[in-house]
């Protein structure tokens, strides 16, 4: 039988071998740690201290301002520098929360300690889920506590943790999976708790049959909870990709996974909601994958929230080469960074050093039509179409061709032997004819 | 250090794969028909696929060069329409003859509309065409004094045909007869044909398709006679045309459905020429004219976006 999958995709060079096989270190910040009041998709949360106000590791620092928004968690005790803007990971500059370590770590009190979900409300699991800070981890960064509330529980069938970890280079959800399965299906039990005609599904690609494994045999005893191994290509673990491979349902740009009756969420998402409810601790710590060819030793950490990437570069013994690009996240979907000097946020992966930037060393060319990236798009779309009506910036074809149904995961761009820059021109054509949507 | 970083969107990374491969692919693709011909047909024929291709290449670098374009001719395509055109010659024609169609192919089928991806039909087709309608005589001798086919016996099997004589099908597999250098041996452009299937450089939709039409049009139109029907698939440009020249990038549709589509309009028009046209001939102008098609099937047949059925609940 095939394994688990949806139609196109590509393949690219896994990179995985790098620090697959490195457990993940705890990495201690230095200085001043730097909360970006906007981690998530929604408004920027509301400052709750200020200049010169004494804070601890599990204090909320900034509460959420609006329905779709997370609060901030602070990660360090320490005294607040200033709260002023700051650069972050994608370029651009974030009003934030400056904080100067201590390096006492005292909690606010009742961190970590032991709680039985099973006891709690519904509501009780909510407001834990949203006081926590917690939002999607796999780099959307979507408020989880809106995602757990859906208009009607009953109507949710499927709970899927996405475990396919299909960007090459990352390895940070597979350490976890192997270090911290329990967890896992803690939180998994925690988030079925909420939706009672549910049954679990982790997804995982067969590039990692050691989680695959591990995570079968601990939930062979739960009846409500199975494992889905997938087959390993790119982008296995895009939202609507997982649930058509685990459910057969298709969900297109206008619907929530909730229409389908599906939750998706990332395993450090639903690690983290354990840690939440289960241990009372918020978030304040990611797994960030530091690779690539050009980085001495490439290895998994687990960091503070707002430690500084220069602080991540070092701990892997710096670049062993010059690098030509720096990416946050990974290759397919990262960002190309020009400065390292921004802190690690609810939304970071991994930092990914590159020697050589195939970019570069690939001039585009005239488009021959060989219509590669129709055979690769998820989203069953025409991107050669597409681009053509992006070149001439005429938003309504590029819309009547359905692409807004685009979801930028960069298969285009990357299997197209003439190396146009299709995703590029989809992202601004995406904007317009969005912008042009508010207008109306 | 920072400002010696590299910044640009993602993806950032790219496939292997490019456009000068590809085009490569389809020459190596291409050497065992040109072999084939050279073999039967003498060193006169190598001289006709060199001085085209040579043509093609030239024309394309005079023209970039006189309208300050960047230069592509290291792109492959000019190499490969100059080799298709070569192939698609009669084995003794004039050499000048194949070299102003390498010109016209590359200037005004390919240039004038904008260089390479955005000419509206095969331009090695459109030559061919064009010089079968400027020199017919030539065009249209198919005698090979290596051979010792003369004007009797160099008729070629659809001629043969068409005159109700036997044709010999074991000839025509292997490539013993008279044609163009490069359509006779069906044997040496499967290899091709096969080789470009398995480097995932065509799919075998069009040719399947197109092939397998043709085969049930002149089963049926022909008098339900499978022996026809077969000499008819392995006689002039089918296989040629079917796996060469209908699965150009440029000219054929790129949606799945519409190159179903494309593949059976090649067949029924191919059909329609062979059993009722002036010329035993179909298949060039099969497939020019289904080139014109392309834009308007391609419209037709958009697939239908991931998830467009589902509802917001």
């Amino acid at each position: 039988m095939g394994l688990a999958t949806f139609k196109g995709g590509v393949h690219p060079y896994e990179g995985k071998e790098l620090s697959e096989s490195k457990p993940v270190q705890e990495l201690m910040p230095q200085g001043e740690l730097v909360f970006p009041l906007s981690q998530h998709i929604g408004a920027p949360a509301n400052p709750l201290v200020k200049k010169g106000d004494q804070v601890l590791a599990g204090q909320i620092i900034a509460e959420a301002g609006g329905f779709i928004s997370a609060n901030v968690v602070c990660s360090v005790s320490g005294t607040v520098k200033a709260v002023e803007p700051r650069r972050v990971a994608n370029g651009a500059m974030v009003n934030s929360i400056v904080v100067e370590n201590d390096g006492e770590y005292r909690t606010v009190e009742g961190v970590g300690e032991d709680r039985d979900y099973t006891t709690l409300s519904k509501e009780e699991i909510r407001k834990i889920v949203k006081d926590a800070g917690i939002v999607g981890l796999g780099g959307a960064g979507f408020p989880t506590h809106v995602k757990l509330t859906p208009k009607d529980d009953a109507k949710i069938d499927y709970v899927i943790v996405n475990g396919a970890e299909c960007e090459p280079y990352l390895t940070s959800d597979y350490r976890l999976m192997i270090e911290e399965p329990e967890k896992l299906v803690g939180g998994l039990k925690v988030i079925l708790q909420l939706f009672e005609n549910a049954k679990g599904v982790i997804g995982i690609e067969n590039n990692k049959p050691e989680a695959i494994k591990k995570l079968t045999e601990l939930v062979k005893d739960e009846p409500k909870i199975s494992v889905c191994p997938l087959l390993t290509k790119y982008p296995q673990g895009g939202e609507r990709s997982l649930i058509y491979a685990v459910t057969g349902r298709k969900v297109n740009s206008s619907m929530l996974p909730a229409d389908a009756g599906c939750i998706v969420d990332n395993v450090d998402t639903v690690i983290s909601i354990y840690n939440a409810v289960c241990k009372s601790t918020p978030l304040m710590r990611k797994i960030i994958t530091v690779t690539g060819d050009a980085i001495s030793q490439p290895q998994n950490f687990r960091v503070k929230l707002g430690t500084n990437y220069e602080e991540l570069i070092e701990a892997a013994g710096g670049f062993k080469t010059e690098p030509e690009k720096v990416i946050n996240g990974g290759p397919m979907m990262g960002q190309a960074m020009f400065d390292f000097h921004v802190p690690v946020m609810k939304n970071s992966s991994a930092l990914t050093c590159m020697s050589k930037d195939e970019v570069a060393a690939n001039e585009p060319t005239p488009c021959i039509r060989c219509g590669r990236c129709v055979d690769v798009c998820p989203s069953n779309i025409v991107p050669v179409l597409m681009m053509r009506a992006a070149m001439n910036n005429d938003a309504e074809s590029f819309e009547k061709l359905n692409g807004m149904e685009c979801v930028e995961c960069g298969s285009c761009a990357f299997i197209c032997p003439a190396k146009r820059p299709l995703t590029q021109a989809f992202k601004e054509m995406r904007k317009v004819v969005a912008a042009n949507r508010r207008k109306k | 250090m920072n400002n010696m970083l590299h910044v640009s969107s993602s993806p950032h990374v790219r496939d292997k794969v490019t456009t000068k491969n590809l085009m490569f692919d389809v020459v190596i693709a291409l050497i065992p028909a040109t072999a084939w011909g050279v073999y039967q047909f003498g060193f006169y024929a190598l001289a006709v696929v060199i001085a085209t291709v040579a043509a093609c290449v030239a024309s394309e670098y005079v023209w970039e060069k006189g309208m300050h374009k960047p230069i592509t001719i290291a792109d492959g395509s000019a190499v490969v329409t100059g080799m298709i055109l070569a192939l698609n010659m009669p084995p003794e024609i004039p050499i000048w003859m194949p070299m102003l169609g390498g010109v016209f192919a590359i200037i005004v089928v390919k240039q004038l509309f904008g260089g390479l991806g955005q000419n509206f039909m095969n331009p090695a087709l459109a030559a061919r065409c064009f010089l079968l309608i400027s020199f017919a005589g030539s065009m249209n001798n198919f005698t090979s004094a290596k051979l010792g086919f003369d004007s009797v016996s160099g008729a070629t099997p659809l001629a043969a045909m068409r005159a109700g004589s036997p044709v010999d099908l074991a000839a025509m597999v292997v490539g013993r007869i008279p044609g163009t250098i490069g359509e006779v041996s069906v044997i040496a452009l499967l290899i091709g044909g096969l080789y470009m299937i398995i480097r995932k450089v065509i799919s075998p939709r069009i040719p399947l398709i197109y092939i397998g039409t043709v085969a049930v049009f002149v089963f049926v139109f022909g008098g339900f006679d499978l022996t026809y029907t077969v000499n008819q698939i392995c006689a002039g440009g089918l296989i040629f045309g079917a796996f060469f020249m209908a699965t150009d990038y440029v000219t054929s549709p790129i949606t799945k459905k519409g190159q179903v589509v494309f593949g059976i309009l090649l067949g029924l028009l191919t059909g329609i020429f062979r059993l009722w046209g002036g010329s035993p001939e179909g298949v060039s102008y099969a497939i020019i004219l289904s080139n014109l098609c392309m834009p308007m099937i391609e419209k037709l047949t958009l697939p239908k976006a991931f998830g467009k059925e589902g509802k917001k609940a």
